[in-house]
């Protein structure tokens, strides 16, 4: 870890300008694939979604090359403890602008739970909406019947969410005792924890898609069933697609253990991965509290 | 083991090699000139469309704007302004003069800082685009509230968003940055306490962008499904409320506004003290307020929404804070004040500019306060008075402080002093054209003529006579500008190291133009008694 005593700048690099044209790509290609793909068509044709996919190739093979040149800085020891540092606060201050992106989508349900519902229902000085537009309509969450009258079914909190707790918190206990074993130099435990916790992520995401499945077969429970639906389907996709790429960092963690990459002192990557997977287990407990059970 | 640009083949064609040192830079230098560039380049293109609403406004009538397309002017001004001037404006200003006044190498994340930069040009390529399409650009105003945006916003809404989340990124990751920059890369002795006032604006506005950046992406986010998925987020129908869009968005909005001008307050206090030839006045409680000012912005977002009907109970707590945030504010006015008491002062173009943000912004600070009135802002509220209250602290702040600040450290930057004679004459023709445009603006909104509306009732006619004229000057104005940047780029007196007599800080002990790579073994601060 003795590194070069200076702050390394890295000569210019092409990575970055591929990730900003593959982001255009795949911002481009997105608003086409989703207005050709729903009802508010402005461009004819299909190619929407292979500019999209095309997008997302791209930006995986900018983050493939650009994470690359840096593991093998890493590794010549041109990371010194104060880019070391630099590299630890840059991540930490990534995952706080995530906590805000979710705080977004949290203060919408709590609007709408305290505040939208209850108004619509005539709760307060708001008698007027309720009783020339929806004079029916009841404050009960979760939401059954909308305003509009569009109806769903609740999803329960005791069936598989709470599996799936169980499953997140094991998962970041299970990521603590990896770390625990790299800092030991005990490289089979920690391969074995570090696979248990892909495991887990990877079960819980199945899981997820069961229960997805469930909901929009079975409940009727779909993101068009008003703001239940709605902010039920924002919150846990999102945070769905956060396990996903927090599970595939894992992986290429796993990966890297496999190969030799991490000494016990020196697994800034390993241990930036396993921040973001405690993050994303927060959240699910917020989610789950919020969401699920009350 | 620094980097050079120059390990590109120079077999190349040498155009080829041009256009890669300029796209694949890491330097914190070459992107502080990229996004100056990029902003300056919006500047006109946002400016251009601010000229034919002027023009249209000139006399009552409708006279060269179908009312759809002058609706779409309006957005995109705003928005290009607010999300392509005044933040790259300020970004840029950030990249070239932090790490220089810190004593550090770069920035902390070069490659990031790169990717940051090229992420703009792509997003405003897509938000431009719009204006070509069928349906036209976005027609809802820069605050695009829900439903004008989503049920009756127009298709090319869905690129707007896409651009948003580009943006938001971009920001974002040149926030993490710039606290990264600023927190982990200072020189040994440079404590917090002794950063240059710049220095710590920026990390505050960093901290903020961090903070509202992701909330905006999350608002954009539920517009998309309002539109495409059938969420009812903003849908009464469906359970949702649209003035749920607009309390998100303020939530962003109120923030992004200090983060429009916390930058401009520090460029105010570094230039001052060195044109008084005296310490900064209160560098402390200079510090504090900063911080305050950053923590209130979070819970005054409501004044924009007083006639929305909110519960009583919010409206009086949301006047009261607003107010409160006067306070810290009106701290930074008077230590500025103070600091020109009794100094020997210069009035150098930079000087001029930046004693002109003091006087306009108090202006634009003051007319907030009369916003801020709840009975008040119900008369107020959605007229052109407000109109006068965000150009003040806008343009003879944020636009006026970034203008300072590129005369201040242009000479840094080139290596040439700019020509001061013609620097005088954009000062003194751009602050008269700039109170021209938007004073009158106060009385045709007192009297009741609302905003974003292309026609007008007879009565208002004069005040907007003059608008027009002075909006016309104030462009002719800054064609000036242009010019006198690029005569400085191009040659000019030879600058020294320090500039400015009275000049103090890191910054002014590198040679004048600054070399490519700057304190790449980090100087040592003496230790001087505060
Ligand atoms: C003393 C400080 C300030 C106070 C008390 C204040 C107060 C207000 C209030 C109450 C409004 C809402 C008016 C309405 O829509 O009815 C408003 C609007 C606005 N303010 Fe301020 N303000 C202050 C400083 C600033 C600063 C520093 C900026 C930006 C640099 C700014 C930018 C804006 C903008 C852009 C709007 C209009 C937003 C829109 O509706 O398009 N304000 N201000
Ligand atoms: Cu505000």
């Amino acid at each position: 870890m003795s590194g070069t005593p200076r702050y390394y700048v890295p000569h210019s690099s092409v990575w970055p300008i591929i990730g900003s044209i593959a982001l255009f790509v795949t911002a481009f290609g997105a608003v086409n694939f989703i207005q050709q793909s729903t009802d508010k068509v402005a461009t004819e044709g299909e190619f929407g979604a292979l500019i999209f996919y095309a997008g997302l190739a791209m930006v995986a093979f900018m983050m493939f090359g650009w994470f690359r040149v840096v593991i093998m800085e890493s590794m010549q020891g041109l990371v010194s403890r104060q880019l070391d540092r630099s590299y630890r606060m840059g991540m930490v201050w990534f995952i706080v602008s995530e906590v805000m992106f979710f705080a977004a989508f949290f203060g919408t349900l709590f609007y709408a739970r305290v505040i939208s519902v209850p108004w619509l229902a005539g709760a307060g000085h708001r008698l007027e909406t309720h009783l020339l537009l929806w004079p029916d309509f009841a404050d009960v969450w979760p939401l059954f019947m909308t305003p509009g009258g569009e109806g769903t079914q609740a999803m329960g909190a005791w069936g598989l969410p709470l599996i799936n707790t169980m499953i997140l918190v094991t998962s970041s206990l299970t990521v603590t005792f990896a770390h625990w074993a790299l800092k030991k130099g005990r490289r089979g435990a920690l391969i074995v924890w570090l696979a248990t916790t892909v495991t887990l992520g990877f079960t819980f995401l199945t899981l997820q898609v069961v229960e997805y499945i469930h909901a929009y077969s079975e409940l009727g429970l779909s993101l068009g069933s008003g703001i239940y639906g709605s902010t039920f389907f924002m919150l846990t996709g999102f945070h769905g697609a956060h396990v996903t790429l927090g599970a595939i960092m894992l992986t290429v963690m796993l990966l890297r253990c496999i190969k030799g990459h991490f000494t016990p002192d020196n697994h800034f990557a390993f241990e930036a991965a396993s921040w973001y997977w405690h993050f994303v287990d927060v959240v699910w407990l917020f989610l789950f509290t919020f969401v699920y059970w009350f | 083991m620094s980097a050079h640009a120059d390990n590109i083949p120079s077999s190349r064609h040498p155009l080829v090699s041009y256009i890669a040192r300029w796209l694949l830079t890491t330097n914190h230098k070459e992107i502080g000139t990229l996004y100056l560039c990029l902003s300056f380049t919006l500047f006109f293109i946002a400016g251009a469309f601010a000229m034919i609403m002027r023009l249209e406004l000139f006399a009552p009538g409708i006279q060269f704007t179908q009312p759809d397309f002058y609706n779409q002017l309006v957005t995109m001004h705003g928005l290009i302004m607010v999300f392509g001037v005044v933040m790259p404006g300020f970004v840029g200003l950030a990249n070239w003069m932090i790490p220089l006044m810190i004593g550090a190498p770069d920035m902390a994340l070069p490659r990031l800082n790169n990717f940051s930069f090229w992420l703009l040009p792509f997003a405003f390529t897509l938000l431009l685009s719009t204006l070509f399409m069928e349906g036209g650009a976005p027609n809802f105003g820069w605050t695009f509230y829900a439903p004008l945006s989503t049920t009756y916003g127009p298709p090319s809404t869905d690129f707007f968003i896409l651009g948003v989340h580009m943006m938001g990124i971009s920001s974002v990751a040149g926030a993490i940055n710039i606290i990264v920059t600023i927190i982990n890369l200072r020189a040994p002795g440079m404590t917090l306490m002794r950063m240059p006032l710049f220095v710590w604006t920026w990390l505050i506005t960093a901290f903020l962008l961090i903070m509202v950046m992701p909330v905006l992406a999350g608002v954009v986010t539920m517009m998309l499904t309002d539109r495409h998925f059938g969420t009812s987020f903003f849908e009464a129908s469906g359970g949702g409320d649209p003035v749920l869009f607009q309390h998100i968005f303020w939530f962003f909005g109120h923030p992004e506004v200090y983060i429009m001008i916390l930058p401009g307050f520090g460029i105010a206090s570094q230039i001052i003290p060195t044109f008084a030839r005296k310490r900064l006045f209160g560098y402390r409680s200079m510090v504090y307020a900063t911080v305050l000012i950053a923590v209130l912005s979070f819970v005054v977002w409501g004044h924009h929404m007083f006639t929305t009907g909110m519960p009583l109970f919010g409206e009086l707590f949301f006047m009261y804070a607003t107010m409160l945030i006067a306070v810290p504010t009106a701290v930074k006015v008077f230590n500025w004040v103070a600091t020109m008491w009794r100094g020997s002062m210069t009035f150098e173009t930079p000087m001029l500019f930046a004693i002109a943000f003091v006087m306009m912004f108090t202006i634009g600070g003051l007319s907030g306060l009369m916003l801020a009135l709840v009975p008040a802002d119900f008369q107020y509220h959605d007229t052109f008075f407000v109109v006068a209250h965000f150009h003040y602290v806008l343009y003879p702040g944020a636009i006026f402080g970034t203008m300072a600040a590129v005369y201040y450290w242009l000479p840094k930057w080139t290596g040439h002093m700019y020509d001061e004679r013609l620097g005088k004459i954009h000062f003194w023709v751009a602050a008269f054209a700039v109170n021209l445009t938007f004073f009158p603006m106060h009385f045709s909104g007192l009297a009741g003529m609302p905003r974003r509306i292309v026609d007008y009732s007879v009565q208002f006619a004069d005040f907007n006579m003059m608008s027009s004229i002075g909006a016309g000057l104030l462009g002719l104005t800054q064609v000036l500008f242009l010019y006198i940047v690029v005569k400085t780029i191009r040659g000019g007196q030879k600058a020294t190291a320090q500039v400015w007599e009275g000049a103090e800080g890191l910054e002014w002990t590198v040679p004048s133009p600054a070399p490519f790579h700057t304190f790449e073994t980090p100087p040592v601060i003496a230790a001087e008694e505060d």
